[in-house]
């Protein structure tokens, strides 16, 4: 596994796979032991959110911290956390940020604290990117977006997440065929692949040089059993 | 084309700018506003209009206005600005011009909530604006079906030269699925005989109104439109039919509602419990025949929507008490889970036996 560093912001478009990335690197990371807690930071989306995993979490003694009225009728973005507070807290801290530069936007209220953590190499801003979403084909379309994150976030990326998928018709060879495009896009931003991830429910890609982690569909539909 | 993965609502902006729409008048609202921001960001890149009006009021005037000149115009919202917008869409019905308005559906009455809901249905088929008047409803239920049926809905529209209303709700709109665009072939209809486009001084004024000064001129127009809706609930029924050949009870949903209905009339199938779904496309006009076709074997009916109970009134008038007809619903935001609807097929299951 890559070696995570204390603190990890988990950007991108909406729709790359942001919070099943999230919830799969919180089960990954519980099993060393170490406390993990979730920032549900996502002030842009109405539904299908971190929040939507309170008990999964709760049973593996990870700690969720999400706004008060995510998953109710009051439509105003509000936190009543302190990201500060919680990255001076011991253990991992996973930041699921909402999509796009709008939801980026929250994180720049936070950056001079969480920069303070990047400079001393604790900290890791990362860009989970699909190439089969729509206008995030291309490495260059994907830029694009990942360009103005960095912008309203006033946060600079440290790494990507090579999410590819196409919910329950991901192939294994439609990862494979990804990777030409996410090998560009890290070339031309100069940023590490970090890792690429496969659903659980096909057999993981071999892709030399570059770390595959297995992940469990935990965003799910309502007609689709729960996995966790 | 390959499939790529969306969200409910910027595929159906997708497929409207594909199917040749020019105009978007509309003014934000959850759980629509992905539909209004992604044509905000591509309508001026591709050739057409948004813009974000001051209120749901002057929103649907503005569709008015376009729609007058034959142009290809829609409007989005969710509940409580679609009640806004409910005296517009009666001036367009009134004036004989199409337009597509889509409604994401949140819970209500009132401001309600922001989570999905199927509770706008009466609105949407028998009450959306004032005298006499249909829209034609489309009620898909996949990412993949709001993107076919948005260019039908325009063609529908100008074929009969009506509003049309694309019904979604919070859940179609927000969740995520893989989606292929189909080449559209964005057929207009010829809008020469009507169309206020400007006369060049070449053709008699085209005046597009909704006030007839004398009774008689504006009842003979209401019964001219009542022959065209005559010919739409004819000729444009839509429906699908799952496991219904050999139901003893069928299920009827529509919308998102109808995945979680599939999944349990599966699981009950299961169980060798002989239950199918029967699932309306069109919701105006109502697909009675093919109703009646898909219950031939059944006993029971069940209808599952998320509200207390609204489209039960059209499956009942459709089998005209041929079979009894029971609702399970959830309200409010609530999502009905496959699990809950198979308890209620049991129960009918058993009550038949």
């Amino acid at each position: 596994m890559y070696p995570y560093k204390k603190i990890t912001v988990v950007t991108g478009h909406y729709g790359s796979g942001k919070t099943n990335y999230t919830t799969a690197l919180a089960l990954e990371l519980a099993k060393t032991g170490q406390p993990v807690t979730v920032a549900d930071f996502d002030l842009v989306n109405p539904y299908f959110r971190t929040a939507d995993f309170k008990d999964a979490f709760a049973q593996r003694g990870i700690t969720l911290r999400a706004p008060d009225y995510a998953n109710t009728n009051v439509d105003i973005p509000s936190v009543q956390f302190d990201l500060g507070g919680l990255a001076a807290e011991p253990g991992y801290l996973l930041i699921d940020v909402g999509g796009d530069d709008d939801g980026a936007v929250a994180l720049g209220r936070y950056a001079h604290v969480l920069n303070s953590y990047a400079e001393t190499g604790e900290l890791d801003m990362l860009a989970v990117v699909s190439f089969r979403r729509y206008l995030t084909r291309t490495a260059a379309e994907t830029e694009q977006y990942l360009r103005s994150i960095e912008k309203a976030s006033r946060m600079r990326l440290t790494g990507i997440v090579n999410n590819t998928n196409l919910g329950p018709e991901t192939t294994t060879e439609m990862i494979l065929e990804s990777m030409p495009e996410c090998l560009a896009l890290s070339k031309h931003m100069q940023l590490p692949i970090i890792c690429v991830t496969a659903p659980d429910f096909v057999p993981a890609p071999s892709i030399p040089e570059h770390t595959v982690m297995q992940v469990p569909v935990a965003v799910h539909l309502p007609w689709i059993p729960a996995v966790l | 084309m390959e499939k790529v993965l969306m969200k409910g609502n910027e595929a159906l902006a997708e497929a409207a700018i594909r199917a040749g729409c020019k105009c978007f008048f509309g003014y934000p609202i959850t759980p629509q506003t992905e539909l209004s921001e992604y044509l905000s960001k591509q309508m001026p890149k591709r050739g057409g209009v948004f813009l974000q009006a001051e209120s749901e009021v002057a929103a649907i005037n503005m569709v008015l206005g376009a729609a007058a000149t034959g142009t290809r115009v829609m409007t989005s919202s969710s509940s409580p600005g679609v009640s806004l917008k409910s005296e517009g869409i009666s001036y367009i019905a009134g004036s004989d011009v199409p337009a597509l308005i889509i409604n994401v559906q949140r819970g209500g009455p009132g401001l309600g909530g922001i989570q999905p809901s199927q509770a706008d249905y009466w609105q949407a088929t028998k009450g959306l604006g004032h005298g006499d008047f249909h829209l034609i409803i489309l009620a898909p239920n996949s990412v993949q079906e709001v993107v076919n049926l948005v260019s039908k809905a325009f063609e529908l529209g100008e074929t009969y030269r009506t509003p049309v209303m694309l019904l979604s709700d919070g859940l179609l709109g927000q969740m995520m699925e893989p989606v292929a665009f189909p080449d559209i072939q964005a057929n207009e209809a010829d809008k020469s005989g009507w169309a206020a486009d400007g006369t060049k001084m070449a053709r008699p004024h085209h005046i597009v109104n909704s006030l007839y000064i004398e009774a008689n001129d504006l009842e003979e127009i209401v019964r001219r439109r009542y022959e065209r809706y005559a010919k739409i609930e004819e000729t444009e029924t839509m429906a699908e039919c799952y496991l219904t050949d050999d139901a003893e009870i069928v299920v009827t949903a529509f919308g998102a509602t109808s995945r979680i209905v599939k999944s349990a009339v599966n699981k009950a199938r299961a169980e060798g419990i002989k239950v199918g779904m029967f699932r309306p496309i069109t919701l105006w006009p109502f697909p009675k025949k093919e109703l009646n076709t898909a219950c031939a074997n059944a006993k029971a009916v069940l209808s599952v929507e998320m509200s207390m109970g609204q489209m039960i009134d059209d499956v009942k008038l459709a089998l005209n008490c041929k079979l009894p007809v029971s609702f399970y619903g959830r309200t409010g935001g609530v999502i009905p889970t496959p699990n809950e609807v198979l308890d209620e097929i049991r129960k009918l299951n058993g009550g038949a036996q």
